[in-house]
């Protein structure tokens, strides 16, 4: 069942299209990612569904309910995490808390929410005061106040050091398993590949691309990379004429062979042992969505 | 109106916790009052009809805590808000835009009603502060004085894109308003030339109407005057309608 339907959203600011026409559909209980660089249309597409900015064309549906003109309804049952927003500094925790519950009309448990996002000890700390983590998961908690069944997070991890990241993507699970839909952008590629259940490519405000990351990945003809130390003068050459094999590369005593298929580990490590070659420090690279980016748009995602 | 009285209550502590705002509403006009009343007491003088300094004072500077709140707190506390994403995030929740609008006006108008309450205490306990006009018709001018102010603000508001740059207008406004109104020096005090500029500033119509009323002109006098503040409101009111933005340019 789709939470979210979008069809044909465009948004143009001045000459620039932001989006356009931009078509897909968000599933119940999935963790839904945008990924693309800055600027191309995430914020606008993600605000665009929330009713907080006008499209210039297409259609939205979002809980069976059209964003522009039932906005105030809308909100009573999302939850959204902005980007570039902000709680006054001399604000503190609870007050935060307080203040978010009380505009509407169902909500939860406010001392819960903080235990579980760990701010009960910072509840009377000022927002100013607060680390970028601690900030981003008072407003996930703010996000969650109703008990929304649907969650808007923009560029959620932006900023902050890769332990918060990984705390805060065990709190995005967590919220999808009890249920509810997510709709995440981030300009990760890896948050995208670890965090969601479908992906949307955006760049230049068109989707270019939209699956399971899984898929994603298995549908880019990007070779898998194995590498491993052996002895000096130990000559491996023969790893050529494996089957998937496409290259091999010998710097000192380190041997990159790179290649298709999914036993090509195995390959290569069973025809090492039969030749009697020792081999150390072996490791593989496979294509991530990074890849997939530079192959849709001939580009790194981070230019 | 869901949410307004928390969301006046907890404006309304923030504004407490900002210390310039706090300094400027509430304690520089009593600072004022102090330093004048001890210089010029409050002995009555035929000068003005029997009434002394203070007399004559307070109703001035209570003019001075309406323009500290409308030119400086709104504004710059509006804008800078809006620089930062905070009313960004507002409007992502139920909450309408006249819910927002309303507890910013209500905190404001609080803020100078106990500014201009602290100015009557101390001058009455101080320098036996005395009355000599029609209670109801302060009160109304002191509210008409404050929401035509506070629209002057909100222009001020709309038009700033940054807090620092409401912060700077606000002062520019503010410090020749204060000085060239009769806010702090005696309107007869004032030379023709600045009288003029003084002339074409809102507080100076204020200050004038609610001094008068205080000492007991009647209204009828001061029908111009209120002409001109209604005026000021009602085109503050619908020039910020127009202009107010709740984000800034870049987000």
């Amino acid at each position: 069942m789709a939470v979210i339907t979008v069809d044909e959203l465009r948004k143009v600011y001045d000459d620039v299209v932001a989006v356009d026409d931009v078509s897909f559909e968000v599933e119940k209980g999935e963790i839904f990612g945008m990924v693309g660089p800055n600027g191309a249309g995430k914020t606008t597409t993600i605000e665009s569904i929330q009713g907080l900015r006008n499209p210039d064309g297409g259609s939205i549906s979002v809980l069976g309910m059209d964003p522009q003109s039932d906005g105030q309804e809308l909100s009573e049952r999302i939850g959204t995490q902005l980007q570039q927003a902000e709680l006054p500094d001399r604000i503190k925790v609870w007050e935060a808390m307080e203040l978010y519950s009380a505009f509407y009309q169902q909500t939860v448990d406010r001392e819960e929410l903080l235990s579980r996002f760990e701010l009960t000890d910072k509840r009377n700390a000022a927002f100013s005061k607060l680390s970028g983590g601690q900030k981003q998961r008072l407003f996930i908690a703010l996000a969650l106040v109703n008990r929304p069944e649907l969650i808007f997070l923009d560029e959620l991890t932006t900023g902050l050091d890769p332990q918060a990241r990984r705390a805060m993507w065990d709190l995005v699970r967590e919220i999808r398993n009890q249920g509810k839909t997510v709709f995440l952008t981030t300009h990760f590629m890896d948050e995208a590949e670890q965090l969601c259940n479908r992906v949307a490519v955006i760049d230049h405000g068109k989707i270019i691309a939209l699956d399971t990351p899984e898929n994603l990945i298995r549908d880019i003809e990007s070779e898998d990379r194995i590498t491993f130390t052996v002895e000096a003068g130990v000559e491996c050459g023969f790893l050529t004429e494996l089957p998937g094999v496409t290259g091999l590369e010998r710097k000192n005593n380190e041997v990159t062979v790179s290649g298709y298929g999914e036993l090509l580990v195995s390959d290569i490590v069973t025809k090492l042992a039969e030749h009697g070659i020792h081999w150390r420090k072996l490791r593989t690279e496979q294509p991530t969505l990074e890849d997939v980016f530079l192959e849709l748009t001939g580009r790194e995602i981070r230019e | 109106m869901r949410g307004l009285w928390k969301l006046t209550v907890i404006e309304f502590k923030l504004f407490l916790r900002e210390p310039e705002a706090f300094f400027f509403t509430l304690i520089f006009p009593l600072v004022m009052l102090f330093v004048f009343g001890s210089i010029y007491g409050n002995d009555p003088r035929d000068y003005f009809g029997g009434f002394g300094m203070v007399d004559f004072s307070v109703p001035a500077y209570i003019g001075l805590v309406i323009a500290v709140a409308g030119l400086m707190n709104l504004p710059i506390g509006v804008a800078f808000d809006r620089e930062k994403g905070v009313l960004r995030r507002l409007r992502a929740t139920p909450a309408k835009a006249s819910t927002i609008l309303t507890a910013w006006v209500g905190v404001y108008f609080l803020a100078t009603v106990i500014g201009a309450f602290l100015l009557i205490i101390f001058g009455k306990l101080v320098y036996g502060l005395r009355f000599g006009g029609n209670g109801w018709w302060v009160l109304f001018m002191f509210i008409l004085g404050t929401f035509s102010m506070f629209a002057f603000g909100f222009i001020i508001a709309s038009v700033a894109k940054t807090g620092r740059t409401a912060s700077v207008i606000g002062m520019v406004l503010f410090f020749p308003m204060i000085f060239f109104s009769g806010a702090t020096i005696p309107w007869s005090q004032l030379p023709d030339t600045v009288q003029t500029i003084g002339n074409a500033m809102p507080l100076t119509y204020i200050v004038r109407v609610l001094q008068g009323l205080w000492l007991g002109d009647p209204i009828s006098v001061h029908l111009e005057s209120i002409g001109i503040l209604v005026g000021i409101l009602v085109l503050g009111v619908a020039i910020s309608a127009r202009l107010f933005r709740w984000e800034s340019e870049q987000q």
